[in-house]
């Protein structure tokens, strides 16, 4: 009998922490796929930021360096400028990514460092048990924004992939979901596009993966990935917003 | 034996390069040196000032309270800085620019160089810190004007070297003057 | 550009700093300007790239610092530069990495404080740099120069060190000795036996196991165990390692303790109290994370008196206190931080004359 599905090399043959429904452990696997298709596994140093995605030297079977919170661009630039000859990638999480490392990933990006970043956008922090995000929507009610986000007080969600798109550094910019079938689908095509940049190296590229988090939003899986549909596709438009050569 | 000297001025006078100067000039000698650019209120204001402590063995201390000779080019340094000069020193002033009446430092030789009013007869005020350098040497004999020719190529950039001939002609006449 | 000549040179201190790193091998250097420390980025930015090494001015400090982690992760030998301020804001990533267990370099160039201060030199970070500065109880290697020369051989140890102990190692100076220019020489590399790093992030290879950097710890009496074996290695570090340097201290009766810029001016003030007779010598540590403890306590076997002098309000006299034998006494003279605050010669020697004097 001929096996058709199996687990990637590049990941550990290990049960994930991650709640039933949140999308970490798809995201996972596709960055697993796309290091595998590329024979890159050797190769490859991941940085993991703070927050649900710390562990990702538990899952993935690569060297891993664990950055401070918001660091991991700075820590990956280190990484990358010390050995060009790796391929770095980041895994952050909205918190990490648009709050305290705003300044890290905006500067990084603009050098244009040639790095790739995954970014789990699921509007909110995950881990320190669902508190206002930089994403969260407006009227989204969490631990610390209980009459919902109020855009006047705390500022709209940041669209981070049509922001970076707009730094010359950056070479590639997408948004995906893991909602349904065809996101997936979509999603693992747009991850190997960004690790195809650093491959070829090509600059930047980046991917924010929206992604529901169904414990801290007090929904059931299903509701969840409805809300991602309903709530979040429209206010975070997928796509791709830059691609500058077109890979 | 242990030199020290003081170098104060206003920004422009060529303070730090007489001091850079005076430090390769020992360094020629063999010596071991430290160049400190001091730090102090006064430097605010467009001062600057240095200290040269040089020694056939440790520098020690590269800040000196009492120094046993300073270089004084401007008023304020003069004003402030005459009185701190060590018992049995030697005070070397720009009398271009300083005006020393009614101020009495016994114990101390007081050089009175126009050093400005040199310079300018030589075609180039740039020069008050080099005859400056000259006054230095002759009165306290602590370097031999043939350290500082070499000392010029090492503290001057390249692109200045062609000023070389006309520096040692300043340090010469620093050294007349401060002959009497 | 080979760093290393036996011919003597003329340099600033800070210049010293980033002659060194290049002749210890070091070829990443991740800061951001502040006085008074800018001469050392300012050099590597010239030099580096001409040897295939990577100078990068950071978005921050803390962008900088964490530029360090990643590439010292890797396990090239990498450093930082900067000052109060800056250094405040790199502790975030030095707790990360001493947690990481990560070598590095973090050169700083002390200037006033609190806040924004002033950029004249200071000596008010000794407990920040000693006491390990960021959060989570560690500690990481302090060296104190008190002249270019040591800014030079005190940067290339520091490296080494790092390496071998696993651990952030700092240049503790000023802008004293950042800014002061003396003739050094400038020593090839000395070749030190340095532990294998077998434990970088390079790429997991089949048949390797996965490496990983990280601070978090969270088995079952993990954290103890590696506070422990910190503890341990700070043991060993203390007994291998301390540094220190003695001036006339066998008969002295008082004996002036100081480190970096103060230890300089102090030795003159020692001199001219030899020349007035009194004997007066000079114990300067030059580590000061391992403290000298021991050689302290033999010290105050037979000298009762010691005098300690900073440019602060007294922080190191603290440690001196628990070094020295109990029935020794620990007199201080400080002069904090600021313009024009800057201590004499002939000021030390009346403060060692006064206690000199005075002893019973």
């Amino acid at each position: 009998m001929t096996q058709v599905f199996t687990r990637p090399e590049s990941l550990k043959d290990v049960a994930t922490h991650f709640c039933p429904g949140c999308n970490h452990g798809s995201v996972h696997r596709l960055v697993a796929e796309a290091l595998d298709e590329f024979g890159i596994r050797d190769q490859t140093i991941g940085v993991a930021s703070v927050g649900c995605s710390v562990f990702l030297y538990g899952y993935f079977d690569i060297d891993v360096i664990e950055a401070p919170h918001g660091r991991a661009p700075a820590v990956a630039t280190g990484a990358k400028r010390a050995r060009p000859d790796r391929i770095v990638f980041t895994y952050q999480g909205d918190g990490d990514l648009a709050a305290i490392g705003m300044s890290e990933i905006i500067h990084a990006a603009n050098r244009g460092e040639d790095l790739t970043v995954i970014f789990v956008n699921n509007t909110t922090y995950g881990m320190t048990g669902g508190q206002m995000a930089p994403t969260t929507m407006p009227g989204q009610k969490t631990s610390t924004s209980p009459y919902g986000r109020d855009v006047a007080k705390d500022g709209a969600p940041f669209k981070m992939a049509e922001l970076l798109s707009n730094l010359d550094g950056v070479a590639f910019s997408a948004r995906v979901a893991l909602n349904s079938p065809k996101n997936i689908l979509q999603a693992k095509k747009m991850i190997k596009t960004a690790f195809r940049y650093q491959v070829e190296k090509k600059g930047f590229s980046f991917i924010e993966a929206l992604s529901s988090c169904p414990t801290n939003w007090g929904m059931n899986p299903l509701a969840a990935n409805q809300r991602v549909t309903d709530e979040m596709i429209p206010y975070f438009p997928l796509g791709v917003y830059k691609n500058t050569a077109n890979l | 034996m242990r030199y020290d000297v003081f170098f104060a001025g206003y920004g422009g006078q060529g303070v730090l390069l007489a001091g850079n100067l005076l430090s390769y000039a020992a360094i020629h000698e063999g010596k071991n040196v430290s160049f400190f650019p001091s730090y102090g209120v006064e430097k605010r204001g467009g001062a600057a000032m240095c200290t040269v402590v040089f020694a056939d063995g440790d520098t020690g201390s590269p800040v000196v309270g009492n120094p046993s000779v300073a270089v004084l080019l401007n008023q304020l340094s003069f004003d402030k800085f005459a009185s701190h000069v060590k018992q049995g020193g030697i005070c070397i002033i720009n009398s271009s620019l300083v005006d020393t009446t009614g101020v009495a430092l016994p114990g101390v030789e007081v050089v009175p160089v126009p050093m400005n009013q040199i310079a300018l007869e030589m075609g180039d005020v740039r020069m008050v810190n080099m005859i400056a350098c000259g006054a230095y040497i002759e009165k306290s004999g602590a370097l031999q004007e043939s350290s500082l020719g070499a000392a010029l190529k090492k503290a001057l950039p390249e692109r200045n070297h062609k000023l070389i001939p006309a520096n040692i002609k300043a340090i010469e006449a620093g050294i007349l003057a401060a002959r009497g | 550009m080979p760093v290393a000549s036996s011919e003597k040179i003329f340099v600033k201190g800070n210049e010293a700093v980033a002659m060194a790193a290049l002749e210890a091998g070091c070829r990443c250097y991740f800061g951001y300007p502040i006085t008074p420390q800018s001469d050392i980025p300012e050099y590597l930015s010239r030099e580096l790239p001409g040897l295939g090494g990577e100078f990068l001015q950071a978005e921050s400090e803390i962008g900088a610092i964490n530029m360090l982690l990643g590439a010292s992760a890797t396990g090239v030998r990498a450093m930082t530069s900067s000052s109060g301020p800056g250094i405040s804001l790199k502790q975030e990533g030095i707790s990360y990495m001493a947690g990481s267990e990560l070598p590095g370099v973090i050169v700083d160039i002390m200037r006033q404080g609190p806040g924004l201060g002033g950029i004249d030199a200071s000596q008010a970070d000794y407990f920040q740099a000693t006491r390990g500065g960021g959060h989570g109880g560690y500690r990481i290697i302090v060296l104190a120069p008190n002249s270019v020369q040591e800014m030079y051989d005190l940067t290339m140890l520091a490296f080494d060190l790092s390496d071998i102990y696993r651990m952030p190692a700092m240049v503790l100076a000023d802008s004293v000795i950042g800014q002061m220019k003396e003739s050094i020489v400038a020593n090839p590399r000395p070749a030190v036996a340095l532990p294998d790093k077998d434990w970088v992030v390079r790429g997991r290879k089949d048949g390797t196991p996965q490496n990983i950097v990280k601070s978090l710890k969270l088995g079952d009496g993990e954290m103890e165990k590696f506070h422990w074996m910190m503890h341990a290695r700070y043991q060993e570090l203390a007994d291998k390692e301390n540094r220190w340097e003695e001036v006339q201290t066998d008969d002295a009766e008082l004996i002036v303790t100081a480190f970096g810029s103060t230890s300089r001016i102090a030795r003159t003030a020692v001199a001219m109290a030899r020349e007035a007779g009194l004997k007066v010598g000079l114990m300067r540590p030059i580590t000061l994370f391992p403290f000298p403890k021991t050689a302290y306590a033999k010290l105050s076997e037979r000298c009762k008196l010691f005098l300690d002098i900073e440019l602060s309000t007294g922080q190191m006299v603290d440690d001196v206190r628990l070094s020295v034998a109990r029935d020794a006494d620990v007199l201080f003279y400080g002069r904090p931080p600021g313009t024009g605050s800057l201590p004499t010669p002939e000021e030390l020697f009346e403060q060692i004359k006064k206690n000199y004097q005075a002893r019973s």
